[in-house]
C-alpha cells in the first residue's frame, strides 16, 4: 500500500483522510524515552546502534518524559522502580505508547518465582501495548516489536472512542 | 603466613575470643570469634605488623537455620595472605559491634547486612536500608521470611 510519500504520481498534490495523515506523522516519529533498566538495555542501545540502526524509523531517544511518544521498558522492573515508572509515565503527553522488552518487564520473568522485590509484569503499573519476548530479544526482535506498534497506531481513528 | 600461624597469633592474643577453627580441606580457612570482642580483635588484627590487614574484602550475613552470623572476608596488601572471620549470634538479638570505624568499606557492607538480615550493628553511624525501599517491612534473606501479598498497591507474588 505504500506510505503518504509514495502517493505524488501527478502533481503534487495528495489527497487523504486526516486518520492517515496523523497516523503517518505518528508511527513516523516516535521518540522514544530511554529507559534501560538491566540487561535488556544493551539489546536495546545495540538496537539504535548502527547494525540495526532503530533511528531509521524515526525513533530517536529523549532523555524527558515530556517530549517523548514511546517507553521502551527494557530490564527488571523492582518494587521500589515501578513508582518511578508509573510517575514518569504520567508524565508523558498523550499519545503515548509503552512497549515491553524483555521476560522480566512482560512477566517477571527469571524471577517469577522467588523474586520478592520483583514487579511481575509491568503491566501491573502501567498499560502496555505491544509484548516483546526474549530474555533479552534479540534487536530484531525489539524492531519488530516497534513495526507492530507502528500497525497498531496506522489503525487509529481520531473517531474512535479511547479509554482514558 | 599460613592460616595456622595467623590462629596461633590470634589464639596468643586472645585466648578465650577465639572458638573454633578450620584450616585444613576448605576453600577459605575461618576463625570462628567471640561476638563481643570482634571490634578488638578488628583493631587488633589491622595493627598488628605481622598480621596487617588491612582490607576488608567483603562482610556478609548469614543465616544457619537457628541462629544468624557474620563473615568477614579480610585481605593484606602487605602481607598478600587472607583469612575469614566469623561471629554467630541469636536470631532474637543479633546485635554484632559495629567495625566500621576500622574499615571503611563496612559502612555500606553493615547496612546491607542490616538491610536484608536485620542485623544491630552497635556503633554504626548511619545504620538503614540500603538496598529495599525505606518503607519495606521485613528482612527478606532470613529463612523465614515470607514475600509479602502487597507493597504499596502492587500484587506482589506471580
Amino acid at each position: 500500500m505504500g506510505l503518504l510519500d509514495q502517493k505524488f504520481e501527478n502533481s503534487n498534490i495528495v489527497v487523504t483522510t486526516m486518520d492517515n495523515l496523523l497516523n503517518w506523522a505518528r508511527l513516523s516519529s516516535l521518540y522514544q524515552m530511554q529507559f534501560g533498566l538491566a540487561c535488556c538495555a544493551i539489546e536495546m542501545m545495540a538496537a539504535s546502534a548502527s547494525n540495526f540502526d532503530m533511528m531509521r524509523f524515526g525513533v530517536i531517544p529523549r532523555a524527558t518524559p515530556r517530549q517523548c511518544d514511546v517507553m521502551i521498558v527494557s530490564g527488571t522492573v523492582t518494587l521500589k522502580m515501578a513508582s518511578r515508572i508509573k510517575r514518569l509515565y504520567d508524565q508523558m503527553p498523550e499519545p503515548r505508547y509503552v512497549i515491553s522488552m524483555g521476560s522480566c518487564s512482560n512477566c517477571g520473568g527469571p524471577y517469577w518465582e522467588h523474586g520478592y522485590h520483583v514487579l511481575k509484569g509491568v503491566d501491573r503499573v502501567i498499560p502496555v501495548d505491544v509484548y516483546v519476548p526474549g530474555c533479552p530479544p534479540r534487536p530484531e526482535a525489539l524492531i519488530e516489536g516497534l513495526i507492530k506498534l507502528q500497525e497498531k497506531i496506522r489503525n487509529e481513528s481520531l473517531a474512535k472512542k479511547k479509554a482514558v | 603466613m599460613t592460616a595456622q600461624d595467623i590462629h596461633d597469633i590470634l589464639k596468643l592474643q586472645f585466648t578465650d575470643a577465639v572458638i573454633e577453627a578450620k584450616l585444613e580441606n576448605v576453600v577459605d580457612p575461618f576463625i570462628k570469634v567471640r561476638t563481643d570482642m570482634i571490634k578488638e580483635i578488628a583493631v587488633f588484627v589491622k595493627n598488628d605488623e605481622r598480621l596487617q590487614f588491612d582490607y576488608l574484602m567483603c562482610l556478609s550475613g548469614v543465616d544457619y537455620k537457628g541462629k544468624l552470623g557474620v563473615t568477614y572476608h579480610l585481605y593484606s596488601m602487605v602481607h598478600h595472605h587472607k583469612i575469614v572471620l566469623k561471629v554467630e549470634v541469636p536470631t532474637e538479638t543479633p546485635d554484632v559491634p559495629s567495625v566500621e570505624s576500622v574499615w571503611k568499606s563496612a559502612n555500606w557492607h553493615e547496612r546491607e547486612a542490616f538491610d536484608l538480615y536485620g542485623f544491630n550493628f552497635a556503633g554504626h553511624p548511619d545504620q538503614r536500608r540500603i538496598l529495599l525501599p525505606d518503607d519495606w517491612e521485613g528482612h527478606p534473606l532470613r529463612k523465614d521470611y515470607q514475600t509479602p501479598e502487597f507493597y504499596n498497591g502492587m500484587k506482589v507474588p506471580y
